[in-house]
């Protein structure tokens, strides 16, 4: 197994026809992923990458069954591509685009939540870097080529921390069942303990390796989770010890504005929590070994 | 984005908030011009700083008269003002608003943000109005009243009357405090704000409602359909570096260190100052070059970091995804000649093509350390500054 992403999904691409869109597209089908059709406006009828175009995400829907979308739309559009998913009833949405207006986002969420939960779509992102299970699907932007498939889940808010962390597993010859970027803007869709529970029951998964950062409250969350309920070891790190309040880090949601946000007030919350912390971003996989 | 007082005073009246009469003044001349269009003979000449607390540190001075605005508007302008939110290098007033002075008999507290664990955005009041907001709530958490708005309805007349209710406010300035509340409301919806601050709010003497001071912050992401914000930015305001950082489509922050940092990815970029700080330095710079960083990009970023001069060593940390590590190290390698780099530059290079990176440094005959990981380049920058 692995999570949210195998062999099966069905995806079509929103916002292709940039250079992101484009780029990404070309290496998801070199990889294998079951790229099915692409969506944009107006050009509905035509091909691009030997892909059928539509112009809308239903139609898209209706004549390939597809189940699972992934966003490059531009920032100021992407909160539409979101909501025209969900409404279309794809099941899994990645939305890469970041740097998404707080607003919107806040939309976003709400209209995804007044689906039905039976009839609910999945939001990674926005400011994902995507979803990889190796051997088996990428809908996403991970340089592919250093993921093996193994046993070890990644959860990361920051695209290239996640990177980082995978291609240290592969200097070490160890596999990854499945790598989520959740992304780090204000406000996104898939959070840390959702994605716990979800490597929690997946047999193929033995351990996690969680890396948050400085903003929101989300890790915490994830600690208690990992105390109450997590049959599986995880080891986390917080980046952003170095990080001064009130100055926004790159990420739209890497800033602290309020108490518990910091990473060195993170820490001690998970470590309340007995979550072991990694505190050396350069050990990931030493430090995984030790629970597999 | 940061606005000034005057700027947020003047969008938040047009959503219905009371706020005194005033006026901008960019010399002493036009402080005492700007007080004649004032009503009453009391007037405060306010430094316009992108900054909170300005009181305590001598930024708002009650004046009579014109002698007395001339030489407080002298003394304030270009003056360089520290107070406890601007840090020790403080903010330099370029300009002044002139303001009537109002007697307040009662002060309260109204701040709108987004709550990001619901999702939604929260008004907070308080009856305590005037005094910094967190200090209050730190000594009595129970004294801030929160509401939550529904995104897809907004706040409604029901939410604001509560809110008047539980703060105890007197009943003849429902009307007035409910198109107050509403308003800000409106301000923070319409505008894409990310704060909306009112603090004192007062009540005065003759029975208005009037907003003494206000903050408002924007949602930079949001700044593409918002013109008329964007046009309010005051570059005096921040950080020169910082600005030509954006200028230049780079993502950085400037910190008090002497070791800077040249990284591609936001998250990476907060793990490497986080090295460095476990090796025993500090990072003179948070600088992200983004993940699909091209050799200009590397030009610019080496020039933005040399324009700092506590920079005494410069950390190279690329793990190369989608791009390429070669393009890199041939950035690295013009920019190292362009700009006669005198600091010493280490290196580490991994992921896409980082073997062929290597060889085009070490092959560059410019001097250069190659480290193996992430924490021997930290350990070996922070050598440099020891």
């Amino acid at each position: 197994m692995s999570i949210l992403v195998d062999k099966q999904n069905k995806v079509i691409v929103q916002g292709m026809l940039g250079e992101k869109g484009t780029f990404h597209t070309k290496r998801m089908i070199e990889f294998g992923t079951n790229v099915v059709a692409g969506v944009i406006p107006e050009k509905g009828g035509s091909e691009y990458l030997n892909l059928p175009i539509f112009d809308t995400v239903c139609d898209a829907v209706e004549q390939t069954g597809a189940d699972t979308s992934i966003i490059f739309a531009s920032s100021p559009f992407a909160g539409d591509s979101m909501m025209e998913a969900a409404d279309a009833g794809i099941r899994l949405c990645i939305c890469i685009t970041g740097r998404i207006p707080q607003q919107d986002m806040m939309r976003v969420k709400r209209y995804i939540k007044g689906f039905d939960e039976s009839e609910r779509m999945q939001l990674i992102g926005p400011g994902s870097a995507g979803i990889i299970s190796p051997g088996k699907g990428l809908v996403g932007v991970m340089p592919s080529y250093f993921y093996r498939e193994g046993d070890v889940g990644i959860i990361a808010r920051a695209g290239t921390l996640g990177f980082e962390a995978a291609y240290q597993l592969h200097k070490a010859d160890i596999g990854i069942s499945t790598s989520v970027g959740i992304g780090s803007e204000t406000i996104t869709g898939t959070t840390f303990v959702e994605l716990l529970e979800r490597f929690n029951t997946d047999d193929e998964t033995k351990a996690v390796i969680m890396l948050g950062e400085i903003g929101g409250l989300q890790e915490v969350e994830a600690a208690r989770y990992f105390r109450d309920h997590m049959k599986k070891p995880v080891i986390s790190y917080i980046a952003g010890v170095a990080a001064p309040k009130g100055k926004r880090m790159g990420h739209a949601g890497a800033i602290i504005t309020a108490y518990g946000e910091s990473a060195a007030e993170k820490i001690e919350a998970l470590k309340e929590c007995n979550m072991p912390i990694v505190s050396d971003p350069s050990i990931f996989a030493e430090s995984i070994k030790e629970f597999l | 984005m940061d606005i000034h007082e005057y700027q947020a005073k003047e969008l938040l009246s047009e959503f219905g908030v009371t706020v005194p009469q005033g006026g901008l003044a960019y010399s002493p001349a036009q402080a005492v011009y700007r007080a004649k269009g004032i009503e009453s003979e009391n007037v405060l000449v306010k430094a316009q700083i992108h900054s909170g607390a300005r009181t305590a540190a001598g930024g708002i001075v009650p004046c009579s008269g014109e002698d007395e605005i001339r030489k407080a508007a002298d003394e304030l302008m270009g003056k360089c003002l520290v107070t406890r939110q601007t840090g020790p290098k403080g903010q330099i007033v370029h300009r002044l608003y002139v303001e009537q002075q109002m007697d307040s008999v009662r002060e309260y507290y109204v701040g709108f943000v987004l709550d990001r664990q619901m999702e939604r955005v929260v008004v907070m009041a308080s009856a305590d109005g005037g005094m910094n907001i967190e200090d209050r709530y730190n000594q009595k958490p129970e004294s801030l009243i929160r509401a939550v708005i529904e995104p897809a309805v907004g706040m409604q007349t029901f939410q604001a009357r509560w809110i008047v209710f539980k703060l105890g406010i007197d009943k003849s300035l429902l009307t007035q405090m409910v198109t107050t509340l509403l308003g800000c409301y409106r301000a923070f919806r319409d505008l894409d704000a990310t704060l909306v601050e009112i603090n004192p709010l007062a009540v005065t003497s003759d029975g208005q409602l009037v907003a003494l001071d206000a903050k408002m912050s924007f949602d930079d992401n949001a700044l593409f359909r918002r013109e008329r914000i964007a046009n309010l930015r005051d570059e005096a305001q921040e950080d020169p570096l910082s600005r030509k950082a954006t200028e230049r489509g780079l993502n950085y922050v400037r910190l008090d260190g002497d070791i800077g940092c040249l990284v591609n990815g936001a998250g990476l970029a907060l793990a490497t100052l986080d090295l460095i700080q476990v090796a025993g330095g500090k990072p003179a710079n948070f600088l992200d070059i983004g993940v699909g960083a091209q050799p200009d990009v590397v030009n610019k970023a080496i020039n933005t970091m040399l324009a700092d001069e506590s920079v005494k060593v410069i950390l190279v940390n690329i793990f190369a995804g989608t791009n390429r590590c070669d393009w890199i190290a041939e950035g690295l390698v013009a920019a190292i000649k362009k700009f006669n780099v005198s600091v010493p530059v280490i290196v580490r290079l991994a992921g896409t093509n980082a073997k062929t990176g290597k060889t085009i440094l070490q092959e560059s005959g410019v001097a250069v350390v190659i480290a193996e990981s992430m924490r021997d380049a930290a350990e070996l920058a922070v050598e440099q500054v020891k």
